[in-house]
């Protein structure tokens, strides 16, 4: 089955620098392969600086891959011409932002972004038929009353109406696969549930994918079906949520869950890795991105970049020393 | 600096019975042009020297104006209705201005939510520190210098960031030389509203790490707002649970997370997700806090309680001490229906010290 989308060796890179023929580079996302199949949600997780903002990016189309390319449902983004498939590919793949305060016009009712993406997206549609799939998506999302609702300005909603609101226009192109980049972090922690139950239903329910962002692993196992954890640009394990979750490998995989806040088990005790900051990836040397914070580096990390290596058939981590490459080969 | 809290430090600050903060049924009203809107209505709050003290709660519980109110910081429509916030005795409703400006900085730091807002992106971190000291003291420029530089290195950051600007400095190292800041002057009582709210998860528990070490080292008082509870749970002493400008629950941080004994303090523990042990599908807290201009009459979480009972929507639920908890540091509760009440008669237990340090273990 040829996956929804895929990305194969996709490389971003940013030049840097204040000088006018500075060609230090800034490596933000280095030979990603990732895939996400129909009716999944599939978490990107990592600390600020390690790329995945810019993953999402590229997947929406707003900067174009340095190498590398990106797939969708087999065919190759970069050869989309003319603004009829660019708009196709827009209304398949839209994108859910990180702050409601801000991604919302606050002089229209809500009502009105819904409606303008309908208009430009599926014109087969007439204003009645807007109407009711206007009030159609503002229910989906678990918003009630929606003919209230939709006569709201931004600033009547709460931070989490506001999101849902930012799915509903989402949702209204009849999408395959949403980009959501950290669409909880904004909000109250007793809100957030109710949002990433919204994604779940919408995977469930619209058959939608989902590329849920977050820097908060936690979130990420309620709701995810798989999960890719970023680094300095590399992926450095990726697999089935659970099974990445109950036996992490990656060092930085580890580091990740001994910070989430957990009231329910005793306080971890902070390595000195959780001090030092994700590096700036600017023109970088051979060997793992994360060794200085690593506490089990060895000489190789310093000299060899580690590859995603298959522990079992779907979990994969890039690490010299807890998965080396020789036993990834004898696994498979 | 590896290891976390020792257990045995806030002991050693368990001598002193005077409270360092005493917050008397403080009531803080936002005018409207629709009426008066009550954001805090009649808390009360002890702070023990050394103390560090969580107040959680939804936006719009009030939280931030209660954390305003304490250091004096609200603004118009905001004023003060009533009750008194005594700080080493004195209150700071009445005291005099100038009285306010000597106390602050020296004996009362605020640490505000968003480092990117509170630094001032056209100058440099020690031009700000400078300004700090310049307003209390007439410190020769190397000493400004010298203790600038001591207290960025107590939050591990180089003192050749003095020279950079904040745009320089990444999230978490903007959030700590804000912490440097308030310890310029090492004063009691730092008063923190969300400080990790805009960082991620490793960088916001390393801050936390760093917050308990200090005030370790230290010493002072910490009073810590947040929305995110499990955010508090390994570091505060005592937490103060707000709904709706009200005081729902306060006690041992440790026993208002294994026995909750107010609804709302249980629907925010249930709120997040857990990374160990079993699925569980959550669903959150339905609704939305109270318009506080118009609060539910009775028990002002009982339009969203999940136990919610025909006397909650009529009567009104007073503070009382939970007869089970302990009894030199009780929790108290505002809930009808969990624990029906004697009315709260003891005071809050403001001359007992026990340190309640949550357990630590290694993994």
């Amino acid at each position: 089955m040829t996956p929804l989308l895929e990305t194969k060796d996709l490389s971003r890179h940013f030049k840097v620098g204040s000088k006018l023929f500075s060609h230090r580079l800034l490596h933000a996302v280095d030979d990603v392969n990732l895939t996400i199949n129909e009716h999944e949600i599939v978490a990107l997780v990592g600390e600020s600086g390690s790329g995945k903002s810019t993953m999402a990016r590229l997947l929406a189309q707003v900067y174009k891959p340095t190498t590398g390319e990106i797939r969708f449902q087999g065919k190759d983004v970069a050869q989309l011409r003319g603004r009829k498939d660019q708009l196709k590919y827009r209304s398949d793949v839209p994108m859910v932002f990180q702050d409601p305060f801000a991604s919302l016009n606050p002089v229209y009712k809500v009502s009105h972004g819904i409606k303008r993406g309908l208009k430009l997206h599926r014109p087969e549609l007439d204003a009645a038929g807007r109407h009711e799939e206007l009030l159609r998506v503002v229910t989906a999302v678990g918003l009630n009353p929606p003919e209230e609702i939709i006569e709201r300005y931004p600033y009547e909603l709460s931070g989490g109406q506001r999101q849902r609101i930012g799915f509903a226009q989402a949702l209204a192109y009849r999408p395959k696969l949403i980009l959501a980049d950290e669409p909880v972090s904004m909000l109250d922690v007793s809100i957030r549930i109710g949002l990433l139950n919204v994604m779940a239903k919408l995977r469930d329910e619209e058959g939608v994918s989902i590329l849920y962002i977050t820097h908060d692993i936690a979130s990420a196992r309620y709701v995810s079906d798989r999960v890719m954890v970023m680094y300095g640009g590399h992926v450095v394990e990726s697999g089935p949520t659970e099974t990445v979750l109950a036996d992490p490998q990656h060092p930085y995989t580890q580091l990740l869950l001994s910070a989430v806040p957990d009231p329910r088990a005793p306080l971890e005790i902070t390595s000195e890795a959780a001090k030092a900051e994700p590096p700036a990836v600017i023109d970088p040397a051979p060997g793992c991105r994360f060794r200085a914070r690593c506490p089990i580096a060895v000489d190789q990390c310093m000299h060899v970049t580690p590859l995603l290596q298959p522990l079992d058939p779907d979990h994969k981590a890039a690490c010299h020393v807890t998965a080396p490459a020789s036993a990834g080969a004898a696994a498979v | 600096m590896s290891t976390p809290p020792e257990p045995t430090a806030p002991a050693k600050l368990a001598a002193p019975a005077e409270p360092l903060l005493e917050v008397k049924d403080l009531r803080i009203v936002y005018d409207s042009p629709r009426g008066p809107v009550e954001a805090c209505s009649g808390v009360n709050l002890t702070v023990r020297p050394g103390e560090f003290v969580g107040i959680v709660g939804e936006s719009g519980c009030g939280k931030s104006t209660l954390l305003f109110g304490i250091a004096q910081l609200h603004s118009a429509p905001a004023r003060i209705a009533g009750g008194e916030v005594l700080f080493q005795g004195r209150d700071l409703v009445t005291l005099p201005r100038k009285e306010l400006n000597d106390l602050r900085w020296r004996e009362l730091a605020v640490v505000m939510q968003s480092a990117m807002n509170a630094l001032n992106p056209v100058r440099t971190i020690g031009d700000q520190f400078k300004d700090a000291i310049l307003a209390h003291e007439k410190w020769p420029e190397e000493r400004i210098r010298e203790r600038s530089a001591e207290v960025l290195s107590l939050v591990a950051i180089d003192a050749v960031h003095l020279e950079s600007y904040p745009h320089q400095l990444s999230g978490g190292m903007r959030q700590r030389a804000m912490i440097a800041m308030a310890l310029l002057f090492t004063p009691d009582l730092i008063v923190m509203d969300e400080p990790t709210s805009a960082l991620d998860v490793v960088a916001q528990r390393s801050l936390m790490v760093q917050i308990k070490e200090l005030q370790q080292q230290l010493g002072f008082a910490v009073v810590f707002v947040t929305h995110d509870m499990s955010l508090v749970s390994h570091f505060s002493d005592r937490l103060l649970v707000m709904y709706a400008g009200q005081v729902v629950e306060f006690g041992p941080t440790r026993a208002v997370f294994d026995t909750p004994s107010h609804p709302y303090s249980k629907s925010l523990l249930d709120a997040f997700p857990s990374i160990r042990g079993p699925k569980v599908p959550l669903t959150g807290i339905p609704g939305d806090p109270p318009n506080l201009a118009d609060p539910p009459a009775g028990c002002r979480f009982n339009p969203r309680c999940p136990v919610v009972k025909d006397r909650c929507r009529t009567e009104v639920p007073e503070l009382y001490t939970v007869a089970s908890s302990d009894a030199v540091s009780p929790v108290l509760s505002r809930c009808l229906v969990h624990h029906p009440a004697e009315p709260l008669g003891v005071p809050l237990a403001a001359d007992v010290n026990i340190p309640i340090v949550p357990e630590v273990q290694s993994s």
